[in-house]
């Protein structure tokens, strides 16, 4: 046999046929990247005219709409995970159980205290009121209807915010204001027929007059240094608050100075009082009331009345 | 094709829900998993840039207009992300095992700094020590949701076939 012949070849390939490449690999080069092109084209058209519109026009309509075509499927999703949402928290508070207990044990010492002293204070009132013939009295609980509901979308990193499952549908307009059993959540900053947005207390937007009630100073609440705190602004140094003082909304103080919100809501107790010699006002920190990172059902509180508009 | 686009159409639609009413809620160790992202990101190494990029933009619109929020947002970071995705999946991600693990790495870490950048330059609030505090659990949470995302979305579109090379010995 000739030594150059050659009898086999090692490691030859097999004539195959080529392989399938993906689909969009067919197009050319600049078909593709126009497309991509136009879709961010896209984006950045409708975050300009987004940005723009404000909460009107037909950007809105269009949120409206795609808000109305979610909301079902997200309540059902709500529903099927609320089960498994139930038990992470329950596990969840097994960890902190002995410190909650023994904090909450403290807490309802503290309510009982106040309930008595409520009470006197309660007969007091009524005492002062019928010697001073007080022509206000508290409207909130006649002038306002409740609509109660359930929050579909929950606040992120980035705003504080809070979509829920009823609209203008339900008589919810801009700036009607959202409760729930421990307090004061926020004010509604968007609606459609079927859902709104709800911007809580805590976010950077949101003020709030309001009072003390044990001395009857009045401030501003807004959002604090931390994620979640409140702080009451804007009280003189003559002010004798206290820590432990609840301070509830102001309400309707002078006609010259409307409020979004009734009265007697609560919104939280001091915890701190500050006050520096350079500065015009006390410095006061708020523990709200209300868990505003597991709200779950809020009630919307709607009124008849004409409300002054939000700045 | 019409078969992947409705399969691909249905699974994100789902996915949307369930990021808007479930998931949106979820904090674990401070990160937010985002299940729209993973979902979308397998997609689109299944099925290249453009699929990618056209289902990013779909469901990103769908997702602004469930949040109220600014409408294009989520849908231009998506695009861009699902674009990416498929073009590292039509290239040099395409037969390796690690392509998705590292492909939800890489881009979990562009979009939240992505949308921190874009928040800023729209004026809205952008805490960056938070988001940035909250990256690497979100990188692990997403990283856990893979898997199970991965294998889901390769059972409903099947990945292409590739031919592997044969060796013929001795004739």
């Amino acid at each position: 046999m000739p030594r150059n012949r050659v009898t086999a070849v090692l490691g030859s390939s097999v004539p195959r046929p080529r392989p399938q490449p993906f689909p969009s690999r067919n197009r050319s080069t600049l078909r593709r990247r126009v497309i991509v092109g136009v879709l961010v084209l896209l984006s950045l058209v409708l975050i300009t005219v987004s940005f723009r519109a404000g909460s009107g026009g037909p950007v809105h309509s269009v949120e409206g709409a795609g808000a109305t075509v979610l909301r079902p499927f997200e309540v059902a999703a709500e529903r099927v995970a609320r089960p498994f949402r139930d038990v992470y928290g329950y596990f969840a508070s097994l960890v902190h159980v002995q410190r909650e207990n023994s904090r909450l044990k403290q807490q309802v010492n503290e309510l009982r205290q106040k309930e008595l002293l409520g009470q006197s204070a309660q007969q007091e009132n009524r005492d002062l009121r019928k010697q001073l013939k007080f022509v206000d009295s508290p409207r909130f609980p006649f002038d306002y209807t409740p609509v109660n509901t359930r929050i579909i979308s929950w606040a992120t990193e980035f705003e504080q915010q809070v979509g829920i499952a009823a609209g203008s549908d339900s008589g919810i307009k801009q700036d009607t204001p959202i409760v729930t059993n421990d307090g004061l959540v926020g004010r509604v900053t968007d609606v459609t027929g079927s859902a709104a947005q709800v911007t809580l207390l805590t976010d950077e937007n949101s003020a709030v007059t309001a009072l003390d009630q044990t001395t009857s100073a009045t401030g501003l609440v807004r959002h604090g240094q931390g994620q979640g705190s409140l702080v009451l602004d804007f009280v003189r140094k003559e002010a004798n608050v206290q820590e432990g003082d609840v301070i509830v909304t102001a309400g309707k103080q002078s006609k010259q100075y409307p409020s979004l919100f009734p009265g007697g809501i609560p919104i939280g107790v001091v915890t701190h009082v500050g006050q520096s010699d350079t500065a015009l006002y006390k410095q006061i920190q708020i523990d709200p009331y209300v868990d505003f990172s597991a709200l779950d059902a809020v009630t919307a509180l709607i009124t008849h009345k004409r409300t002054p508009k939000a700045p | 094709m019409p078969a992947d686009a409705a399969k691909a159409a249905g699974l994100l639609f789902l996915v949307v829900v369930v990021q808007l009413s479930v998931m949106a809620n979820v904090d674990i160790l401070g990160g937010h998993p985002n299940l729209l992202l993973v979902t979308l990101v397998c997609v689109s190494l299944l099925r290249g840039a453009v699929f990618g990029a056209v289902a990013g933009f779909s469901v990103g619109l769908l997702a602004d207009t469930g949040v109220f929020g600014t409408l294009g947002f989520t849908a231009l970071l998506l695009t861009l992300a699902g674009y990416w995705t498929g073009r590292y999946g039509e290239t040099t991600g395409r037969d390796r095992a690690h392509a998705p693990v590292l492909s939800i790495a890489v881009i979990t870490v562009l979009y939240q700094i992505s949308a921190l950048v874009l928040r800023y330059m729209l004026g809205e609030p952008a805490p960056a020590s938070h988001i940035l505090a909250a990256l690497a659990p979100t990188v692990l949470l997403n990283l856990i949701l893979t898997v199970p995302v991965y294998a889901l979305t390769r059972r409903l579109l099947r990945p292409q076939e590739w031919v592997t090379r044969e060796v013929r010995l001795l004739g």
